[in-house]
């Protein structure tokens, strides 16, 4: 499954680059890419451990940067 | 000035200026970011200040600042101009309840439901019309400025405007599945699949700012150590390496630049799946065209009446009637050039042997119609027409009375779109099609500009040809295959870019190709190898002046000629010009 979220606190490319770097790490997930331009993250992952993947990955945002959140 | 007040003086305003940046600064390097913009920029400043360049300090970190605060906007607006340019999706939908008509959000309405449009609104779900005439503006799906007719009956789509007239839609797609919103995801997912100059701009960028910082160290240590140089001299000149140590130039104009092409293009309704798509375009040396519905109008229509013993006019009238109960495209075509009402009461006992031909009764005169194979079941002489297409002969009690030469008409534009695209320097334009040899020949003659054709291929043959087309391309060029997105798929996915057309309200289309073009017009393919050109022209100006500067600057600063000052610019600066060169791929006409 393949599904884009809005992200809020994107203020810099580096940033969008290193959210996707730290989100990427996460196990199932099968491409990830954050767009700076839009403030969207695009995430793929197997159907059955989406939920799980996407769940993680809100922490890992919260944990590089308190000011970046997933919308869900 | 006492130099101690001077200090204060001096520290209270950077201070002032620089608090914000420090803290980020601090906070940073507990994460583990050593090489963190910030951290960066408090080093080269702090540093200033213990070498006794106070003004430097202060004035690298006013521009910092400002710079800082310029790009916020110049991106902002940028993300602004991007994002109203795709302002397609509807805030609402008008339903019924409880005999009221209220406003409701799209999401929450189900397919099947009523809804009405009021003129200036937009149509916010994919439907069928079911009462109501008006005109409906498409300009923000296909870039098309003229008003499409619609009445009873007609397909609409989400993201365009009703003009004229209230409409009662029956709605066919949930949100999610309306035209509105599968072109937003699309696009806004394209900035996803990256190009290999964005991937090579990421790279770049992690290791650019700890080779540049580990320069810095040595320029500041190396000199003085064993050349006997003056530490302050050397660590000031250091300095202006850490202030052109972030590559943010590029990190923030590239993805902006193809964001921009991306969402000019969408524009003009033509939709680019990724960077990576738009970068293969702008090298595309072979383009490879379907003919039906991509060259070709793919509508049917009389070319020529060829009468044997009775006029034209009546010929055609005959041929109309014989096949009036047929619903073959060819009835409908005879019908559309017969123009009048088909009188159906002057017809009997219609017989119809299916892929050949019809013969019915008419005015009380048996009117035979069909093929070549069909005159010969029916044991008619007949003659074959010199001009290619399909030959409808008709035979009028037992005596041959001609025939009507039916065929695909060539789009409008097409020949101006093979020009433009040989004036871009595409070097190889050819015809594949599964249609006769003496169609393709007809066509080929029609657009001179078509370096080669092949005819009567299967699917599998043109994924063939198109393999061998890629092998032959010369080193770095690209190949791109232009369909109808629903015969075509696989060829369309083996070649470097798989252009769709006509890809308004067809999903097969959406999903086959690499490049859907919302419009049937032949000409949005130059188009859109010129925005592929476009973008990717200043997206490598970009690259080469951000990096250029830097190294220039870099070289100066380390044998003292430069300033921080000049560094500042080089940085912030050279930024901010790169984001705002980006925004010219918004407008590329």
């Amino acid at each position: 499954m393949r599904k884009s979220f809005k992200v809020n606190g994107i203020d810099c490319a580096n940033c969008a680059a290193k959210l996707e770097r730290g989100i990427a790490k996460i196990k199932g997930v099968e491409s990830c890419a954050v767009v700076f331009a839009t403030q969207k993250l695009v995430l793929e992952a197997p159907d059955d451990k989406f939920d799980d993947v996407l769940k993680e990955a809100v922490a890992v945002a919260k944990k590089l940067e308190p000011d970046w959140e997933i919308v869900l | 000035m006492n130099p101690y007040l001077k200090l204060a003086i001096v520290l209270v305003i950077y201070l002032a200026l620089g608090w914000k940046i420090i803290l980020t600064a601090i906070k940073n390097i507990f994460r583990g970011e050593i090489f963190d913009e910030n951290f960066l920029m408090v080093v080269a400043t702090i540093g200033a200040l213990c070498v006794g360049e106070y003004e430097e300090a202060i004035l690298v970190m006013l521009l910092y600042r400002v710079g800082e605060f310029l790009q916020d906007k110049a991106v902002d607006k940028s993300r602004k101009s991007i994002s109203d340019l795709m302002d397609i999706r509807p805030d609402y939908a008008n339903i019924e309840q409880n005999g009221e008509w209220i406003k409701t959000d799209p999401a929450s309405v189900a397919v099947g439901t009523t809804i009405f449009v009021k003129p200036g609104e937009r149509i916010p779900l994919d439907g069928v019309v079911l009462e109501g005439n008006s005109r409906v503006d498409t300009a923000a799906l296909t870039g098309e400025s003229l008003p499409v007719d619609v009445s009873e009956g007609t397909e609409v789509h989400s993201g365009t405007i009703n003009l004229d007239g209230v409409l009662r839609i029956r709605t066919t797609a949930t949100s999610e599945d309306s035209t509105a919103s599968r072109i937003l995801d699309l696009v806004e997912n394209a900035a996803a699949s990256r190009a290999n100059s964005e991937k090579f701009i990421t790279k770049f960028a992690r290791y650019y700012t700890p080779i540049v910082c580990g320069l810095a160290v040595l320029l500041a240590v190396i000199p003085p150590l064993l050349f006997h140089g003056v530490w302050a001299d050397w660590i000031h000149r250091a300095l202006s390496f850490l202030v052109v140590s972030c590559p943010c130039a590029l990190v923030i104009s590239i993805p902006l630049g193809f964001f921009g092409g991306i969402g000019g293009a969408s524009a003009k309704g033509i939709l680019i799946k990724g960077g990576n798509y738009l970068e293969a375009l702008s090298k595309a040396d072979t383009i490879a065209f379907d003919k039906t519905g991509t060259l070709t109008k793919g509508v049917f229509k009389v070319i020529a009446v060829h009468p044997e013993g009775i006029s034209e006019e009546e010929l055609l009238e005959l041929a109309t009637l014989a096949e009036s109960f047929s619903n073959h495209p060819i009835a409908r075509s005879l019908a559309d050039e017969y123009g009048k009402h088909v009188d159906k009461s002057r017809v009997r006992d219609a017989k119809e042997t299916l892929g050949q031909g019809i013969t019915s009764v008419v005015d009380g005169k048996v009117v035979s119609c069909g093929s070549h194979k069909y005159m010969h079941t029916l044991n008619l002489e007949h003659e074959d027409c010199h001009i290619p297409g399909s030959n409808v002969h008709v035979a009028v009690d037992g005596v041959y009375a001609g025939h009507i030469v039916i065929s695909d008409e060539i789009k409008d534009e097409a020949g101006q779109a093979l020009k433009e695209l040989k004036e871009l320097g595409v070097s190889r334009l050819a015809l594949l099609t599964g249609d006769k040899e003496a169609m393709a020949k007809s066509v080929a003659e029609a657009l001179p500009d078509l370096t080669e054709y092949h005819a009567e291929l299967l699917p599998q043959d043109k994924v063939e040809i198109t393999k061998s087309m890629m092998k032959e391309l010369p080193a770095g060029r690209k190949m791109a295959f232009v369909g109808d997105g629903i015969n075509d798929a696989p060829v369309l996915t083996v070649a470097d870019v798989g252009i769709a057309m006509g890809g308004m309200g067809s999903a097969a289309a959406v999903e086959a190709a690499d490049i859907v073009l919302m419009n049937d017009k032949p000409t949005d393919i130059s188009l859109a190898v010129r925005i592929a050109r476009k973008t990717m022209g200043i997206i490598k100006q970009n690259i080469v002046f951000s990096i250029g500067i830097k190294i220039v600057v870099l070289i100066l600063a380390a044998f003292g000629i430069s300033s921080m000052i000049l560094a500042s610019f080089a940085d912030t600066g050279v930024c901010l010009l790169a984001i705002l060169n980006s925004m010219r791929a918004l407008r590329i006409k």
